[in-house]
């Protein structure tokens, strides 16, 4: 309340009322030009269907667009083979999003003007950009065999795969047995990849990518595409679900750059319920289960890739929850408990990414003392004493009003609590999160192979104690407004 | 503690309502040009207060309105007339809600079809076609659904729904049974549209339409391999129901005042002999006999048409 209480908008009520009236003339004009949903996008046009039909809200997949995912990209018709397609149909979109983007961030620090010593001060920047852009494309290669291709690059040009893979569907002929193979998107049931906001902070689930400060345990981000296989079925009506993949613990570098023997199992399950009038509800877990090198072999100080060994392991779990309210209002909840071996949490794991010179924590010669010495964790390396596994917990929670296929508001509140450090003495809630996001997106026509989505956006990011000079807490805000278009 | 520098948004919020009614104010203008040019707005659809009752589930079709739009309105068009955006590229054409004719019933030819018949084939979709099965449904939404397709045509408020047909106990899976229904394809022809082995492939199946005057394609029994479904259903109950209520709107009739109710299950016991690739009690009992249907002796033979010289009647091993 003090924060608000302070700010420009309570201390001139009447810039406040400028604001808001401005703003409700805004939602009263986009409702009042919503016009009827047509779209094809490259899936809908092979199968003649509106883009509603499978999105929520575009990217965002509601239950019909997830069963015709976890069919492979089918809907169990006589026309899921290509040879039903034109013959210049070709399954791709492009997409990409010109924004307007203001970010401001607290507790940077900066040289002092005297040029000896640095001050903490917030760095606020705005103005024109872009995003990445990504080339989806993907089908079937026959009836029951689907492939996904993703080329992506950063709003630089620069490409990688965030997916590639094949899939045998309905083998034996049964839902209940489907394979997956390459680089994919882990099972979860809200996609990080069709997320419906795009600023830095907002633009992922923060409990995907969490990272204790200190730990260098890159490989539990279930938010990233990973390379393995997956074994995924569902009941014919998709109201149940399962999936487990075994993936390399290199989150989804290609190259085997970690541990040629690490590797990582996620499993989800879920259920759906028919409520009547509420719709469909659905509870779920997932669970992700691996280990990775926290020792590698160095040359010349650097490391040897896939030399990893020393394997150590790390866990998130959590509950998942679809909750619907009748045909406008649904909650999704994401629940997740976190763990990693104290190895990670000193700092050990992702050495590669390391310089030669990064040094971390161990147990000294003498009993209570603590060295530094390079991360590649030589042999003998014992931990500082009393260390500990980092464990921590946190919930996302996201409602979403849709008010027709071309209008959503949405909203979303995460908080990450750290419940142990790994060092002894450290203070408890280091690093913990909290995360808030508003903002709606409105498709005002949607045509032939085509999305479009003016995005408004707006993210306040907090976390403690992680400033660099004071190690006080960090505020965080952004503000963006763009163009978010596939076609 | 360090609290938020206060946060000088207020300017970016003004440049995106500004943004925002340059952009709403402007689209309007560019859709309405685009989607209807001389005629003005459409007109709104007038939600009549109909309903649906499946089971102890009642549909209201109010509640559907936005399931409408979001789901089926790309096809079968906002005011159920079938010209929805993405019609034009359909084929067979989507079903027009304005005539209410229903392929799938369980009543007689010509009437309305029950509640339940409707909820049924939003479930089930309709094979060879682009009506998806929609089994994502909770029975409330499908409920409501039917009820929403009411406000189209004028005949919901007239009539009731027809009464359904008794369908009698399945006799078991003989080869006379098959060697009967094999008679009776020929003897009803069948095969002029359906192709002698049920290809969809007769001399007649170029020239069919439906009762809109688009080009329609006989059932092709033989493809689709295991899973292939018919379209209004996958039980012999569900094949015997066509033979008996047809399938209004095309050229499939209802054979209900020209056979017994025996012979339509011996029709259905050798339909399900022309799908090569399923497995079936029928198939087996066709395996057994080597894949050979013997000449069925008809000891009172009615009166029958007699196919044309120039056409091949069915026959051959299936």
């Amino acid at each position: 309340m003090r924060m608000w209480a302070q700010s420009h908008l309570y201390q001139k009520p009447q810039r406040l009322n400028s604001v808001l009236a401005a703003a409700f003339a805004l939602i009263f004009l986009i409702l009042s030009a919503s016009q009827s949903a047509s779209a094809l996008p490259a899936f809908a046009r092979k199968y003649g269907l509106r883009c509603s039909a499978c999105h929520e809200s575009w990217p965002m997949l509601n239950y019909f667009g997830q069963k015709f995912k976890d069919n492979g990209y089918q809907l169990m018709n006589e026309r899921d083979a290509p040879i039903w397609q034109n013959a210049s149909y070709w399954p791709v979109t492009f997409r990409i999003t010109p924004i307007w983007h203001r970010f401001s961030t607290g507790k940077v620090p900066i040289d002092n003007f005297s040029g000896t010593g640095q001050t903490e001060q917030r760095v606020t920047s705005s103005g024109f950009d872009l995003s990445g852009l990504d080339f989806h494309t993907g089908g079937t290669l026959e009836k029951n065999f689907s492939f996904y291709v993703l080329p992506s690059s950063n709003n630089a040009a620069s490409f990688h795969f965030e997916t590639v893979m094949a899939r045998l569907d309905n083998i034996f002929g049964s839902p209940w047995l489907n394979v997956k193979f390459g680089k994919f998107e882990l099972d979860n049931l809200l996609s990080e990849k069709r997320i419906l906001t795009l600023t830095a902070n907002g633009g992922i689930y923060q409990l995907y990518h969490f990272i204790p400060q200190g730990d260098a345990n890159i490989f539990g981000q279930i938010g990233d595409n990973q390379l393995g296989v997956e074994v995924m079925g569902h009941s014919f009506n998709d109201r149940t679900r399962y999936s487990a993949s075994l993936l390399s613990t290199n989150n989804g570098q290609v190259g085997l750059p970690y541990g040629s023997q690490s590797y990582t199992g996620f499993f989800t399950a879920s259920q759906a319920f028919d409520t009547g009038k509420l719709g469909v509800q659905r509870l779920g877990f997932y669970a992700i289960v691996g280990q990775a090198a926290t020792t590698y072999l160095t040359s010349g100080g650097n490391v040897v890739p896939g030399s990893g060994t020393n394997n150590k392991g790390f866990s998130r779990e959590g509950f998942v929850g679809q909750f619907y309210f009748g045909q406008h209002f649904d909650v999704q909840v994401v629940t997740q408990h976190g763990s990693d071996s104290a190895w990670f949490g000193q700092g050990y794991g992702d050495f590669p990414d390391n310089s030669s010179t990064a040094v971390c924590n161990a147990q000294g010669p003498t009993p209570g003392s603590t060295i530094q010495q390079p991360c590649n964790n030589v042999p003998g390396t014992q931990l500082v004493a009393g260390s500990r596994n980092p464990t921590w917990n946190g919930v996302l929670i996201e409602p979403h009003y849709v008010y027709s296929p071309q209008l959503i508001f949405l909203a979303r509140y995460e908080t990450i609590r750290m419940s142990q450090q790994s060092t002894p003495g450290t203070r408890s809630n280091l690093g913990n999160i909290d995360t808030y996001t508003v903002g709606y997106r409105y498709n005002p026509f949607m045509t032939s192979r085509a999305g479009f989505a003016w995005h408004n956006e707006f993210n306040l990011f907090h976390q403690v104690g992680t400033s660099a000079l004071s190690g006080t807490n960090i505020n965080t805000s952004e503000v963006l407004t763009g163009f978010d278009f596939d076609f | 503690m360090n609290c938020l520098k206060p946060i000088r948004f207020t300017g970016a919020i003004l440049f995106t309502a500004i943004l925002g009614v340059v952009f709403a104010a402007a689209f309007p203008a560019t859709a309405s040009a685009q989607d209807v040019p001389d005629l003005g707005p459409k007109p709104h659809v007038v939600i009549k207060p109909m309903e649906s009752h499946i089971g102890n589930v009642t549909g209201h079709a109010a509640a559907a309105k936005s399931d409408y739009r979001r789901y089926c309105a790309g096809c079968h068009g906002d005011y159920g007339d079938s010209n929805g955006e993405n019609a034009v590229w359909l084929d067979p054409k989507p079903r027009d809600f304005t005539i209410a004719t229903f392929k799938c019933r369980s009543t007689p030819t010509g009437t309305l079809p029950t509640d339940e018949d409707i909820f049924n084939t939003i479930a089930r979709g309709l094979t060879n076609s682009n009506m998806p099965v929609w089994s994502t449904f909770t029975k409330q939404q499908r409920a409501d659904l039917v009820a929403y397709i009411k406000i189209f045509s004028p005949r919901w408020e007239k009539e009731k729904s027809g009464e359904p047909i008794k369908i009698p106990a399945e006799p078991p899976v003989t080869m006379e049974s098959i060697s009967h229904g094999k008679a009776l394809f020929t003897k009803l022809e069948c095969w002029k549209c359906h192709g002698p082995h049920g290809e969809g492939d007769g001399p007649s199946a170029a020239t069919l339409t439906d009762s809109k005057d688009n080009p329609i394609r006989p059932y092709n029994f033989a493809a689709g391999k295991g899973d292939s479904r018919f379209k209004c259903g996958n039980t012999n109950q569900d094949v015997y129901k066509i033979f008996m209520t047809g399938l209004d709107g095309t050229p499939m009739p209802s054979f209900a005042d020209v056979i017994q109710p025996n012979d339509a299950w011996d029709l259905v016991h050798f339909l399900r002999t022309l799908q090569v690739d399923r497995h079936s009690k029928e198939n087996e009992v066709l395996s057994a006999a080597h894949g050979v249907i013997p000449p069925y002796v008809d000891r009172n033979p009615p009166p029958a048409a007699a196919p044309p010289a120039d056409n091949k009647p069915p026959g051959g091993a299936n």
